[in-house]
């Protein structure tokens, strides 16, 4: 069980948290002016790289707040982690 | 001949006697055996059959690598198989050998107390011999806090080592190290967690540690050699032989055969002679070496070059027959064989968190090397570092290998194995599977590296090209009863009940679980079946009056200047427009605009609102809320705080409803022009502060009252004796869910399942017309969501009124149901008997459901398709005259 860091309670248990899929999926502003294809496209279509990505998590049975990670899929390595407010890092090549 | 005790000889206590039972018979062993080693002081040669073919089985091993005498321990606890080699002696034990399969009694049986314990270290160490504690001694002389975790009762490796003891003794006495005996590691996962078992007298514990580095000092084990009968009683690892020897002085033949690959073994020949035993032969397959030289110049007879061919014997060995390389054969009257093929590091849990491996031919091995997380490190002959040169000798060749047992666990042989390999098999990973080799509880630790070496020899690889097989955890088998810890029966999971549960235990409630909640079911009086209650419940309702305990439900209280604003985004209907004092109910979708959860909404105060959910709900709905205010909208000024536990509710519905308040001592004005359907006001009943709401999810005039948690029992027995004179009745989930079925009213979760729309439902009268969005709204435009042939809730009338649809019976279109696929309408989602109309019916989800009004289908049973008139889904009041009272 890996640990994951955080941003607001450092590391802890994996268990304390859930998963949020990929993140930087932003909701459109303006749902109705998306074709059907644009919005199945964000309604059901996602990144499913090999290899370091963004993704959500929340500290559900910790401060209950939301975060982003940048984790290796392929690694299942957590390169980063970051708060909802802060630039992405780079991701690693 | 068999074992037997030697004096002068052993690291047990001798003067301490521990009696035992084993397979029925009384013996006696001593304070620091094992039940291996009491049982081979006594001469016990077979321990158990082997698990297939039924062959007499003994002692082969000292320790974890035992793949033949398992046992059931039956006091004083039970343990359905363990080896006896890591059983520790203790008075009373009580063993019987089992052939490598456990079973269960049908009793439950006494086992220890099982607990979990968690901790946090700087240095895990693994592994209690001299490796480990010495880099448990460095780490605690820099004053971390340490952990050593040794799979054996004593410390220091299999051999006695004084000095480790004297180390184990002085880390005893620093605070801030654990030193954890008969305590096995089961697993090493992600940064640095590591799952123990400590196998302790008086406990059976499951350890998570988590450690900032861990040190594996797991040792090495034997590999043996196969060759025919090599399974016989009497042949063992040449360093278990030491080992029985040495630590718990029991000798284990008085004429040995000594067969190795290495020099190791050369010291159990010499302790053996040492001890008293005649060791006949050392046959070495090396072709020389200086062990052998010196061996022979100490009078040993060495016969380089040879191996064993076979073995004499039934229930032990009497006889070893030799083989020189040409193929010459000698007979020795033998009744021990100790083997040794060779030295592994014992890499299990090493390979499990991902370490890599290297072949290293010298001691025909594969050694760690690469690939471990940063925070792990190997040290000692875990490292492949000490073990002895060793050729790659897997079985001596022979032309029926059919005898020649590699797994004695899974009685698989090396005919077994170049069979595998004849039909094509090119990886170890596949024989493995095809052969079961190394799947049982021993999980393959001495079949492992010679069925890899097998494949190799017979693919005409290089040892070291291919192997060994994967390694997971749990390294060594672990009980469910150890790894359920405290969490069994009613610790299994958290049970929520309400502040008026104990008036529903007094007045014999029947429950039924609703997530984590205790519900009352139904209250049966004298005599009443299910069936007869519930119908009681429900008359008593729409004729009188009844009450039920609505506590349970989830209560969000959502404040904020944005409140408004947000719920308008999250319900498919307004909230902003709600007036203060005013109830509405409302959907949430998902995304993808199906219906997730619903409940009302009560606007306290321009910026505040009390939300229900469904009680299996609450959780979801909160994390949603707070996912979307987080994520989307961190400019919405809204605080959500779950409230579920500090109000309880108390519904009270029927005819008789307003009467039954108003007597309970409400000074709230109960007129439905004063206090409308859908419309609530704080006042007090029965003396205590109350919110009392016009809502109903009966049909009836019904009043929610909303009491602070404390007051909860106070204000139910005070409603329950008010309403006496009117016929009161406390009704459970089952009325409730009968009462709203007759008014059409879904349930989330019962009559929708993640798939309906609210336009499935019928209920597009809630969703918005104007142009503003809410969560799921761009969904309900989807092509596939605007289908007309989407199944829409609908009622069923079975054309026979006795008739109960099974919940989830399918629909089917004509009477006869054909061949299959039989083309399916749709499902049932809710059936009950009704009181009020004398006669069943159901909810269902029916393809085109509302063009079929008017139409007979059929629900198909096992045994007849039961045909029902297709209705609207609203079966009493249809005008809504009767919630006003």
């Amino acid at each position: 069980m890996p640990l994951i860091r955080c941003p607001w309670c450092g590391d802890r248990d994996e268990v304390e948290f859930r998963y949020g899929g990929q993140a930087h999926v932003a909701y459109p502003s303006d749902p109705a002016a998306l074709t059907d294809a644009e919005w199945a496209d964000f309604l059901f279509v996602r990144d499913n790289p090999k290899g370091p990505w963004r993704e959500r998590w929340f500290h559900t049975a910790g401060c209950r707040r939301w975060f982003n990670a940048v984790r290796d899929t392929a690694t299942h390595r957590f390169v980063a982690t970051y708060r909802l407010d802060e630039e992405p890092p780079e991701l690693p090549t | 001949m068999t074992a037997r005790r030697v004096d002068g000889w052993g690291r047990i206590d001798r003067s301490t006697h521990l009696p035992f039972t084993y397979d029925g018979g009384a013996f006696e062993g001593h304070a620091g055996d094992t039940l291996a080693s009491a049982l081979l002081a006594n001469g016990v040669d077979v321990v158990a059959p082997s698990p297939i073919e039924g062959r007499p089985r003994g002692v082969f091993s000292a320790g974890i690598e035992e793949p033949n005498a398992f046992v059931e321990l039956s006091a004083p606890w039970f343990e359905p198989i363990v080896p006896a080699t890591m059983v520790d002696l203790v008075r009373g034990l009580a063993a019987h050998g089992r052939p490598g399969v456990g079973r269960l009694p049908l009793e439950p049986p006494a086992t220890r107390p099982t607990d979990h314990r968690h901790t946090h270290v700087e240095t895990l160490v693994v592994g209690g011999g001299g490796a480990g504690l010495a880099a448990a001694a460095e780490a605690a002389s820099r004053g971390d806090r340490v952990l050593v975790a040794h799979d054996r009762a004593w410390w220091g490796g299999a051999l006695p080592d004084e000095q480790a003891e004297t180390v184990a003794a002085d880390l005893v006495a620093v605070d801030d190290v654990t030193m954890l005996p008969s305590t096995t590691a089961l697993g090493v996962y992600d940064d640095g967690y590591v799952v123990l078992h400590e196998r302790a007298i008086n406990a059976d514990r499951i350890w998570h540690v988590r450690a900032r580095r861990v040190v594996l000092a797991t040792g090495a084990l034997e590999r043996p050699i196969a060759f025919a009968d090599g399974d016989r009683p009497g042949v063992m690892l040449a360093g278990a032989v030491r080992v029985y020897l040495e630590r718990f002085g029991v000798l284990c033949g008085e004429r040995a055969v000594v067969l190795t690959t290495n020099h190791w073994a050369y010291a159990t020949a010499r302790a053996l002679r040492d001890a008293g035993a005649e060791v006949v032969a050392i046959a070495d397959v090396a072709p020389g070496g200086p062990a052998g030289e010196a061996a022979r110049a100490d009078g040993f007879e060495v016969l380089q070059g040879w191996s064993v061919a076979r073995v004499e014997g039934g229930r032990r060995v009497e006889a070893a027959v030799l083989v020189s390389p040409d193929g010459a054969e000698r007979r020795l009257d033998a009744d021990v064989v100790a083997v040794s093929g060779g030295w592994n590091p014992n890499t299990h849990l090493y390979r499990g968190i991902g370490g890599g491996l290297r072949y290293d031919a010298a001691i025909a091995s594969w050694v760690p090397d690469g690939d471990a997380p940063p925070w792990l490190e190997v040290v000692g002959t875990a490292t492949g570092d000490g073990l002895p040169t060793s050729v790659p000798y897997a079985y001596t060749p022979a032309a029926d290998l059919t005898r020649h047992y590699v797994d004695l666990q899974r009685d698989r042989t090396v005919a077994d194995v170049l069979a595998s390999v004849e039909t094509g098999l090119r990886s170890v990973e596949h024989v493995k599977r095809r052969t079961y080799i190394g799947t049982a509880i021993d999980q393959g630790r001495t079949s492992g590296p010679l069925t890899a070496a097998i494949v190799n020899d017979a693919l005409g690889e290089a040892f070291g090209a291919q192997g060994p097989t994967n390694a997971r955890p749990p390294a060594v088998p672990v009980s469910f009863a150890a790894l359920a810890g405290r969490e069994r029966g009613a610790l299994l999971d958290p049970v929520r009940t309400t502040p008026i549960h104990p008036w529903h235990l007094e007045h014999g409630a029947v429950f039924e679980n609703v997530g984590q909640w205790k519900r009352p079911w139904f209250f049966p009086r004298d005599g009443e079946d299910t069936e007869a209650a519930v119908l009681r419940e429900c008359r008593a309702v729409r004729e009188a009056a009844g009450m039920l305990d609505a506590s349970t439900l989830g209560k969000i209280d959502v404040a904020g200047p944005d409140a408004a604003t947000f719920l308008d985004r999250m319900y498919t209907n307004r909230m902003s427009t709600l007036a203060v004092g005013g109830i509405r109910y409302g959907l949430m979708l998902g995304l993808d605009g199906m219906v997730m959860d619903d409940g009302v909404a009560m606007r306290l105060a321009d910026d505040r609102f009390l939300v229900t959910t469904t009680t299996g709900g609450a959780a979801t709905v909160l994390d949603r809320f707070e996912e979307w205010l987080q994520t989307e909208w961190p400019d919405l000024r809204v605080y959500c705080t779950s409230v579920t536990e500090q109000w309880a509710t108390v519904a009270v519905g029927g005819p008789r409803a307003r009467d039954v308040v108003a007597a309970a001592g409400c000074d709230v004005d109960l007129s439905a022009e004063a206090l409308p359907f859908m419309a609530w006001r704080d006042g007090s009943i029965a003396g205590v502060t109350a919110r009392v709401a016009r809502v109903s999810f009966t049909g009836e005039l019904s009043y929610e009252l909303h009491v602070d948690g404390r007051h909860g029992a106070h204000v139910w027995e005070a409603v329950m004796a008010a309403g006496e004179r009117f016929g009161i009745t406390p009704y459970g989930t089952e009325a409730m869910h009968v009462l709203r079925a007759e008014k059409g009213y879904v349930i989330v979760g019962q009559d929708t399942d993640g798939t309906v729309t609210p336009d499935d439902l019928g209920m597009s009268w809630i969703v918005r017309k104007d142009d503003s969005d809410f969560v799921g709204r761009r969904s309900l435009a989807r092509p596939d969501t605007v289908r007309i042939d989407r199944k829409q809730l609908v009622g069923l009338l079975p054309v026979d009124g006795s008739v109960l649809l099974p919940e989830g019976g399918q629909v089917v279109a004509t009477e006869v149901v054909g061949a299959p696929p039989v083309p399916m309408l749709g499902h049932v989602t809710s059936s009950y008997r009704s009181a009020a109309l004398e006669r069943t019916f159901a909810l269902a989800m029916l393809q085109a459901g509302r063009s079929r009004v008017g139409s007979t289908v059929y629900v198909a049973l096992a045994d007849a398709a039961v045909p029902c008139d297709v209705v609207a889904p609203v079966f009493w009041d249809p005008e809504d005259r009767r919630r006003d009272g």
